[in-house]
């Protein structure tokens, strides 16, 4: 078990842009704390020396020839926001 | 003749002598879904009108086999993948009302073989859970005993296959998703090679560890689906450059296992429950009366792989779900300025197991905790993709159960996450490894649950896969084909 304080859990929720309400806060505290305990046992499995496998295929990205093809339109790429206007998504204002 | 009991092949070939027609076929399970599904939930989403649509129009594709496999042959997707024109998911309130405007290329390929999408299937959240129970829509109950899970996270796919509402499915498996609900549900499933069937279109989860596969009631469909779906695909970067995979011979032409070196890695069974070890002892019997010769392996890394796992996926998985934001698609719930949006729309929109999987990546990946935890697990992983390395310089193929126990009861684990994740520590060290791996029925707990065991094989050896379970199907046929009564 590895105790989470309630402000490192506020602060990684702020990270990724989570509301939390306040009886999550405890249940993730007390829950992210026995997963973290349950992973240390990674130190005992000594492999502190190998490099790390990122992926399975280990292959450099393949390029592909630059030739155009049909893209999915501006109709399509705004199909699905929740608001749109004049072919642009509509945000709530950043700048005064 | 009850139309729902069959299998993709048996459909295609009553379909090319003319002894059915697509329409009745999917009419039949139109039928199927509306007397059963109401107790099991598998479907999301029902295509009644594309579905009777497409049916007609494969009338004229039935008798080309070549160019259409799958002709007139009723398919159901996991919810995972998008589907243009048909509603997506992913068991997510996030995509509640998401309509994609393109097919994922497993589905464009189903289509292209003459496919029928007779609709989409529930699942996890985001494919996170081994229950199904995750799921923004309800769980979904097994067909063999309504009171417990079907597995997860193809927890609707492994369903609807087991009670006769499709005759095949696609799910997605990261960590046992394809085989851990294969084997609650008493069917076929395949993880294929990482690689070997495009992720283009399949909701991000872990990329580096995702793959689509089949999940069918016998081997041969499992291995017509493989060809149609398998197969370079230059959309996604990590598709391996190779052909489709056809193994239709290999499965038709297998017999005996003469030859097969076959590692159990007994040290890793222990956890598992006593009726599974003693189902599982019964198939190395099995696979010994059928020539393969089974000798005990090595193994050590495999009890890390959960703890690998937990690291890895969520960390990928907070990276992925990044793009959620309600902008773009998908939920918004509106804040008092864009970053408050952001905050109230992934709060509300993300349920319980995909937040605390999206605080457990964000804080492994966070500045401090990055070499401790996801450097760590990236380099432990590495061990055991060297202890698969080396088991298969010696052998062909290794086997273990899928899942340490039958289907467990709906709410048994669910308050309880670190113990729901163990339940998938037989599965997950191939999707680490990124090793092709199939989950096959092998018999029944004295409750009526079934059990499975998977055999895993070297990277794209998913041919020695097919041939090992072909020959164990020939010589265990009452365990395959079964439609669950409900």
């Amino acid at each position: 078990m590895k105790e989470l304080s309630r402000e490192e859990v506020l602060k990684i929720a702020r990270l990724a842009r989570l509301e939390l309400e306040d009886k999550e806060i405890e249940t993730l505290r007390r829950e992210l704390g026995a997963i973290l305990g349950y992973v240390a046992r990674l130190g005992e499995a000594g492999a502190d020396n190998l490099d790390p496998t990122f992926q399975t295929l280990a292959k450099p990205t393949p390029m592909r020839e630059d030739e155009p093809d049909e893209p999915l339109g501006a109709d399509g790429v705004l199909a699905n926001a929740p608001r749109k206007k004049d072919g642009f998504f509509v945000v709530p204002k950043v700048i005064e | 003749m009850d139309l729902y009991r069959l299998g993709a092949w048996q459909l295609r070939e009553l379909l090319k002598k003319r002894e059915v027609s697509p329409l009745e076929v999917v009419k039949a399970l139109l039928q199927r879904i509306k007397e059963k599904d109401g107790r099991i939930n598998a479907f999301l989403t029902v295509d009644e009108e594309g579905a009777l649509e497409q049916a007609r129009r494969s009338e004229a594709l039935i008798q080309d086999v070549e160019q259409y496999p799958l002709a007139g042959v009723p398919v159901g997707i996991k919810d995972v993948l998008v589907t243009w024109g048909l509603r997506t998911t992913a068991g997510s309130r996030m995509l509640e009302n998401f309509v994609p405007p393109y097919d994922a290329t497993a589905v464009k390929r189903l289509k292209e073989a003459g496919a029928i999408i007779i609709g989409k299937l529930n699942m996890d959240e985001f494919a996170m859970g081994s229950s199904n129970e995750n799921s923004a829509f309800g769980p979904v109950h097994n067909p063999y005993d309504l009171q417990r899970v079907p597995g997860g996270s193809s927890g609707g796919s492994a369903a609807a296959v087991a009670a006769g509402l499709v005759p095949v499915a696609l799910g997605s498996d990261t960590g046992g998703s394809i085989r851990q609900p294969a084997a609650f549900c008493g069917i076929v499933g395949l993880k294929p090679t990482y690689g070997r069937v495009s992720r283009f279109g399949l909701i991000a989860f872990a990329s580096s560890l995702d793959q689509v596969g089949p999940m069918t009631r016998n081997v041969r469909d499992a291995a017509l689906l493989y060809r149609v779906i398998s197969g370079h695909d230059p959309a996604d970067s990590t598709s391996a450059q190779l052909p489709p995979h056809d193994v239709l011979d290999v499965v038709e032409n297998s017999q005996s296992l003469k030859g097969l070196k076959i590692a159990v890695p007994w040290k890793e069974l222990e956890g598992a429950d006593e009726i599974v070890k003693d189902r599982f002892e019964r198939v190395v019997e099995t696979l010994r009366s059928l020539g393969a010769e089974v000798g005990e392996v090595e193994m050590p890394s495999f009890r890390y792989a959960v703890a690998v796992y937990y690291i890895i996926a969520p960390s990928e998985a907070s990276s992925n779900l990044a793009r959620y934001d309600g902008v773009k698609y998908g939920l918004r719930i509106e804040g008092e300025d864009l970053v408050d949006t952001y905050f109230k729309t992934r709060g509300r929109g993300f349920g319980r197991e995909v937040k605390r999987r999206i605080m457990l990546g964000t804080y492994a990946l966070s500045a401090g905790y990055y070499d401790a935890y996801y450097l760590k697990a990236q380099r432990v992983r590495t061990l055991i993709k060297q202890d698969f390395e080396n088991v298969f310089a010696e052998h062909d193929l290794v086997i273990m159960p899928t899942s340490p126990t039958p289907a467990f009861k709906i709410g048994e684990k669910i308050q309880d996450p670190l113990t729901m994740y163990l339940n998938d520590i037989f599965t997950i060290p191939a999707n680490l490894a990124g090793v092709p791996a199939i989950s096959l029925p092998c018999g029944f707990s004295p409750e009526g649950l079934p059990v499975g065991f998977q055999f895993m094989g070297p990277l794209f050896k998913e041919d020695v896969l097919f041939a090992a379970a072909a020959a164990y199907e020939k010589a265990r046929g009452e365990y395959f084909n079964r439609v669950a009564e409900i």
